[in-house]
């Protein structure tokens, strides 16, 4: 039985055994193995100069990178904490997403940026943040985000052989989720969601942290006669919109499930994109049920801010009142 | 400062920096040894005269096109070209330089067409030069973030054996950013192969140097990074040179990083959309305009023997070419192409982006 977390040390392993150039590095990654030990054993494995710790600053370990991707190797780099990544945000947002684009195509950053994100686990303040939609609204970014075990270690592999920078973001209340899904396994390349559960009465679109949350309330739903399709979007960017698009024909309805604020959320451009899209086969505007419009709750109330089975049902009975 | 106080030791041994560091002053005949090395013989120093009179004609050629409206902006590097011609100099081919905005001329003297290298302020595509090819980082606009940049690559360099040492080039301003102090922090740790050269020039903007920082000097802030440091004459291309080149050999034989401060003067506005009177007298400028780069160089080699009537023609007739080629490029239609704005996002774009690409050339197809 793999664990999430144990399934992207694997990726990581795997990756470095199968090409010299990749290398990770970041706060407490080298001897500690990372605080959610998803570089456990490595640095023992491949030495000093493949898995390393760095100075405590993430503009200097993205910065570094850059230059690292510049100069041939292909660099994963580990942010401890969502929040924590914010330092690095300028890197980021100038450097990391325009470097292609800037030098017209002659220099590309093939390089990981791995963030842990998202709440549910009883952290203090700035440990729980979703910040995808930085991420996704900034071009020249791909955006991954594993939900389960065998996407873990596939959508990590996927990201270290990307020629473009991917931000990785691993949902961290699911790193101890396990199941026994048999390692090394290829999943869907980027751009592909998974159909988690067909249904025919609603879509939920889920990724990340609240795909386990949509199946939840898809299971429960089955009590009130309703037959709910999961849909887990794997990559925010590239966006699988014929998926989603399909499912609408086939439901009429959907509701978008995440963490993060709702507002100016990935969820937005979901609603705005699919009512595009589907407008005719819509019998009800998209749903969507998100973390509060506040920044992330302490510990103890953090259960009323994060998105649950009862928020996604009372959602889905809403659409199907316009009937 | 006179010739007897000036440092006579050997550079970066110790981490204070020494006093202000001169070549030019002593009148060292070339190719002898002085406390910063050998110096070059006559060929590379007229070599270097040439790059700075490109350099000088440049950016007058530059700072007049932008005021023409050729140029959306210049941020013009006159009195700088010692620092910029000076520190590019002291790499070899195989290296690496991570220049800022104001630093076009310390690429052009690597080697890139000037009309390359201002591909950004012609607003026809953020750069023009290959940085493989020249070896040159795109030229940096947010302060002092190519900082890291530089330390990674030389990182990079280390971990593949290469040799290859990253020279970054930063203002006396940038050293008040945080990735100034995260690039410090990582080459020092690490060990990286990489030299900074700070460009004080006085001011950031409007911004004078002493409200940047209270430290006794720039050089000073490698202290505490554990980077040895030296101050130089910015205004002496074989002091700026001779202690950069120290300092890149020094990278290059494993000894770590180094910072350079070069001491030198911002002779016109930050760009032509600046009016420098708004915080600068004249007076002070003045006697700046009499340390010129340029001229104290001239008067070396002139005192040499090597500044003859054909070595000074051959540098104008180069520099008049270079700057002819830049207005005749300035001055070529320009035929847009949109699709250029959505091309280099992605390798592999993704399907939103890919529609939209399609909905343009749709429009550019209704319009045509």
């Amino acid at each position: 039985m793999a664990s999430l977390a144990g399934a992207l040390n694997q990726a990581l392993r795997d990756a470095m055994a199968d090409d010299g150039r990749v290398i990770t590095f970041g706060l407490d990654v080298g001897t500690n193995g990372g605080v959610f030990r998803v570089t456990d054993g490595l640095a023992a494995t491949f030495g000093p100069k493949r898995c390393f710790d760095t100075p405590l600053s993430e503009s200097g370990i993205v910065g570094c990178a850059v230059g690292m991707a510049m100069n041939g190797l292909l660099p994963v780099v580990e942010i401890q904490f969502d929040a924590f990544a914010y330092p690095a945000f300028e890197q980021i947002t100038s450097h990391v997403a325009k470097m292609r684009n800037r030098t017209s195509g002659r220099v590309t950053l093939p390089l990981v940026i791995r963030i842990p994100y998202g709440g549910g686990i009883g952290a203090v303040e700035h440990h729980s943040d979703s910040s995808e939609a930085y991420y996704t609204h900034t071009p020249g970014l791909t955006v991954a985000t594993p939900s389960t075990v065998a996407d873990a270690y596939s959508l990590l592999r996927e990201a270290i052989d990307h020629p473009d920078p991917v931000i990785f973001l691993e949902p961290k209340r699911l790193y101890w989720h396990k199941d026994d899904t048999p390692l090394p396994r290829r999943t869907g390349p980027f751009g592909q969601a998974a159909i988690r559960r067909p249904g025919r009465t609603a879509t939920l679109i889920a990724y990340g942290p609240t795909v386990n949350v949509a199946l939840q309330a898809a299971a429960q739903g089955t009590a009130a006669g309703w037959d709910l399709e999961v849909i887990d979007l794997r990559t925010l960017v590239p966006l699988d919109e014929h998926t989603l698009t399909g499912s609408i024909h086939r439901t009429g309805r959907a509701v978008v499930v995440h963490e993060a604020p709702g507002f100016g959320g990935y969820g937005a451009e979901l609603a705005a994109r699919l009512t595009e899209a589907c407008f005719y086969h819509l019998q009800a505007p998209i749903g969507r049920v998100t973390g509060l419009d506040a920044p992330y709750p302490p510990p103890l109330l953090e259960e009323y801010h994060l998105p649950n089975v009862n928020r996604v049902l009372h959602a889905v009975h809403s659409l199907l009142q316009y009937a | 400062m006179t010739a007897d106080t000036l440092p006579t030791t050997a550079p970066f041994t110790g981490l204070l920096p020494a006093q202000l560091r001169q070549v030019l002053s002593d009148r060292p005949a070339p190719g002898s040894t002085i406390s910063l090395g050998r110096l070059p013989d006559g060929e590379e120093l007229l070599r270097l005269y040439r790059m700075m009179v490109v350099g000088r004609a440049v950016e007058d050629a530059a700072t007049a096109m932008a005021k023409q409206g050729l140029m959306a902006v210049y941020p013009a590097a006159r009195g700088q070209e010692a620092c910029q011609i000076g520190a590019a100099a002291a790499l070899r081919r195989s290296d690496w330089l991570f220049p800022t905005y104001r630093d076009s001329i310390a690429v052009i003297s690597r080697g890139a067409d000037p009309a390359d290298v201002l591909g950004g302020p012609l607003g026809r595509r953020h750069l023009g030069y290959d940085p493989y090819e020249q070896r040159t980082a795109p030229l940096c606009t947010p302060l002092a973030t190519h900082a890291p940049h530089a330390v990674g690559f030389a990182h990079a360099a280390r971990h593949h054996g290469d040799g290859t040492i990253a020279l970054v080039l930063l203002g006396e301003g940038a050293t008040s950013e945080g990735d100034f102090h995260a690039a410090c922090t990582f080459a020092a740790a690490h060990q990286a192969p990489v030299v900074f050269l700070v460009q004080n020039n006085g001011y950031a903007i409007s911004t004078p140097a002493h409200l940047q920082s209270a430290a006794p000097s720039f050089a000073h802030k490698g202290i505490g990074y554990g980077i040895p440091a030296e101050r130089v004459d910015g205004n002496d291309v074989l002091a700026v040179l001779m202690t950069t080149r120290a300092a890149v050999e020094r990278a290059r034989a494993g000894a770590g990083p180094a910072l350079v401060e070069a001491v030198t003067y911002r002779i016109g506005p930050h760009t032509n959309s600046d009016d420098s009177t708004r915080y600068r007298t004249a007076a002070e400028a003045d006697p700046w305009k009499q340390k010129d780069p340029l001229d104290r160089y001239a008067a070396y080699l002139h005192d040499h023997g090597l500044l003859t009537p054909a070595t000074t023609q051959d540098a104008a007739c180069t520099a008049e070419a270079e700057v002819r080629k830049l207005r005749l490029h300035a001055q070529e239609t320009f035929v847009p192409d949109p699709a250029e704005i959505t091309a280099h996002v992605y390798t592999q774009p993704p399907g939103h982006l890919l529609a939209q690409t399609a909905r343009l050339a749709l429009e550019e197809d209704s319009d045509g």
